[in-house]
């Protein structure tokens, strides 16, 4: 199978704490990937890491994306080659309106890739289609981003953007966190019409309910900066059953 | 730097000009020079380190060699071949001064659809007195007297009169543009606008400041705006000058009863720039709302200082001033709001923010607020800060680039100014030139940004 993400031993500190202490992951083509593990794991330094947040520090290690070496890049490039996450708190930013920033987007995409900007019709006409993936309401395109937004709206605009930027590799931090049921279908629903055999997705969370929706090939278990188990779905049901004090009890036992 | 012998300079120039002065101007003006001139003297001169002008730093700008042109130059080319406004479909009227002098561009009339009169303020003096006589210098004298107003008055001949009659409104917004040329001289000049609209009258006006040649020019100009019982006006001024300029430039506005001020004070580019507005609501339920952004980089120091007097009930005052400053650049903002007794229900609403994009850019922001009246409602805030991170990253992280995605934040951040700008050509005219500022590809055009395109 086509590898597209591959993490060596990845060691990173922030503000003088390791957080991650030696991260291995595989992620191939047309996988789903389920981490989970408890607060504190790492799980959304691993994220920031990935994307290229600049106040985490790499001190190990190495990961690459499509055999490109990841670290090297800032994050719009990480964009551009195809990695999307999906924020567990969405940023408002008062004055920028959602479309004028997602026609920013796409086209710093196309020019990435030598394409001409977008026809000014025809991306209209792609945003409409991708608004439909969500049930976002079109009125939330002029308004300024995430600006005043519900939670719930929040993470539907994510999923609404991943669609419009359509990434390689998707990441959706605790992208379940705060919504209701009908919102949880709606944004597996996008999720899930992502997949193809080219793209992978990861989905870090704590709780099994989305992955009843989204369904994982492998289930991973963060915990203190490192991956401590990893299975397939069936994991998922059985940290839901016993918790996640019953991976620290076995790994205990193991030490 | 020698307070003194700046003071004594003036003092000699104002001896020797006195004459010139009252030879060629009508009685109506002049008059008010002398004790313009002690009110001056008496506060000490060029104010260094005073309470309204504290971190102003005068002293350096008026310590330069200047021609004062007591009397207009012959000018040999008419001001529209000199400048074209740049802002397409902006369907306005001229008006024009060069060096704080009024020129004629043919084809404009003095008398406009309506009764509106615009022409020279030594023409208003001569052909429409009355209303000379009941406003000149009524509202550049409100308490305290501001050096620099009374300086103006002292050295003042000439600039723009505009009078919209009662119940009229402007057909076209009047657009003053002001240009500063030298010949061989570094210029030192002192214009005088006197706005009067009537009740219930309604004017739209622009005016722009640029300059057009290389001198260094030290102008303190005043203006004065008298708004009849419900009058209403929208004031839009940009300022787009080169580094070697300096302007200094009083608004006095008094308001009646339900009159209504809407300012738009935008400052793209210039050396020192300075802005007074100084505004009294003296007539119950009148509004004043104003507004001003400035993105001084380089050395360049932008001041506004705002003081609202509510001398009446019921009147609402907003105000929302921002800037983006870079490299060395050095902004002030005073915004006082005097609620006087009896002014009861006042609402008064202050705020200004501002990004650094730079460790040595600096900030002084001071809201004052001064309240003896009771049941009065007054807010004031103000922030200093840097571009969020967050935000910057949360665009990155879109595929948008870092230099990209601060620019998108900045222009949002200023496009809350502008967006208040009603008349659509140049709202759309400002965002673009704002960006082009923020991108830093304005920043060799010396002359000016409306007229920018040429050159670039």
């Amino acid at each position: 199978m086509n590898e597209l993400l591959k993490i060596r031993d990845l060691h990173a500190v922030v503000d003088g704490k390791e957080i991650l202490k030696g991260i291995n992951l595989d992620v191939h083509a047309g996988e789903i990937h389920a981490i989970m593990g408890p607060n504190g794991a790492g799980k959304s330094t691993l994220s920031a890491v990935l994307t290229g947040r600049e106040n985490f520090t790499v001190t190990r290690g190495e990961v690459t994306f499509k055999g490109k070496n990841l670290l090297e890049m800032p994050p719009e490039d990480r964009a551009r080659e195809g990695i999307f996450l999906s924020f567990q708190y969405p940023v408002e930013i008062p004055g920028v309106s959602t479309v004028n920033f997602l026609k920013t987007a796409v086209n710093e995409h196309r020019k990435y890739r030598g394409q001409p900007p977008y026809p000014p019709g025809e991306f209209l006409k792609m945003i409409r289609e991708k608004m439909e993936w969500v049930d976002i309401d079109s009125k939330l395109l002029n308004r300024s981003l995430n600006e005043g937004f519900s939670g719930g709206e929040k993470k539907k605009n994510e999923i609404f953007q991943m669609a419009v930027l359509e990434p390689t590799l998707a990441i959706l931090d605790e992208t379940d966190s705060g919504l209701d049921i009908d919102a949880l279908r709606v944004v597996a629903n996008g999720v899930n019409r992502l997949k193809a055999p080219g793209n992978a997705i990861i989905v870090i969370t704590h709780y099994q309910r989305l992955l009843e929706h989204v369904v994982p090939d492998v289930v991973h278990v963060l915990h203190d900066g490192r991956v401590v188990k990893t299975a397939g779905k069936e994991l998922a049901l059985e940290l839901e059953k016993q918790g996640y004090d019953h991976v620290k009890r076995l790994l205990a036992g193991e030490n | 730097m020698n307070k003194e012998k700046i003071n004594r300079d003036l003092a000699d120039l104002f001896r020797e000009a006195k004459e010139i002065l009252a030879r060629n101007t009508s009685p109506l003006i002049d008059r008010h020079r002398e004790e313009a001139y002690r009110h001056f003297t008496s506060q000490g001169g060029i104010p260094a380190n005073t309470e309204e002008y504290r971190h102003a730093n005068l002293l350096p700008l008026f310590d330069r060699d200047y021609h004062v042109a007591l009397n207009p130059r012959p000018l040999h080319v008419t001001p529209g071949d000199l400048f074209t406004c740049n802002v397409p479909a902006l369907d306005t009227r001229h008006r024009f001064t060069i060096n704080g002098w009024p020129v004629n561009n043919p084809g404009e009339p003095t008398e406009l659809p309506g009764g509106v009169i615009a022409c020279s303020l030594s023409d208003a003096a001569k052909y429409y007195p009355r209303l000379v006589e009941q406003h000149y210098n009524r509202h550049a004298t409100t308490p305290p007297r501001d050096p620099l107003v009374q300086l103006n008055t002292a050295f003042a001949r000439d600039g723009i009169f505009l009078h919209v009659p009662d119940g009229i409104t402007l057909d076209k917004p009047l657009q003053i543009v002001n240009l500063m040329l030298g010949n061989n001289n570094n210029i030192m000049s002192f214009q005088r606008d006197l706005i009067v609209i009537g009740k219930g009258a309604t004017a739209t006006i622009l005016a722009c400041d640029h300059t057009l040649s290389d001198h260094a020019f030290l102008a303190n100009n005043v203006t004065e705006i008298a708004l009849d019982e419900n009058a209403s006006i929208q004031y839009y001024q940009v300022q787009n000058q080169h580094s070697a300029a300096a302007r200094v430039h009083s608004t006095c506005i008094t308001q009646e009863r339900q009159s209504r001020l809407d300012a738009n004070i935008i400052t793209l580019h210039g050396g020192y720039t300075r802005d007074n507005l100084l505004v009294t609501l003296r007539g119950e339920e009148s509004q004043c709302n104003l507004h001003g952004i400035y993105l001084p980089d380089k050395q360049q120091q932008v001041d506004n200082h705002t003081i609202v007097d509510h001398a009446a009930p019921r009147c609402q005052s907003n105000e929302l001033f921002k800037g983006i400053l870079d490299d060395h650049a050095t902004a002030n903002f005073t915004g006082r709001v005097i609620v006087r007794p009896g002014a009861k229900k006042t609402s008064a609403y202050q705020a200004n923010h501002n990004l650094l994009l730079t460790n040595t850019a600096r900030v002084n922001t001071r809201p004052q607020l001064v309240i003896d009246a009771d049941d009065v409602k007054c807010t004031h805030g103000a922030t200093v800060g840097q571009l969020d991170d967050d935000a910057t990253f949360y665009l990155r992280s879109r595929g948008i680039p870092k230099e990209e995605a601060r620019l998108m934040m900045m222009a949002a951040f200023a496009r809350e100014i502008t967006g208040k700008v009603h008349l659509a050509p140049l709202r759309e005219q400002l965002d673009d030139l704002l960006e082009k500022r923020l991108r830093g590809e304005l920043s060799k055009c010396h002359d000016n940004l409306l007229h920018c395109k040429r050159s670039t």
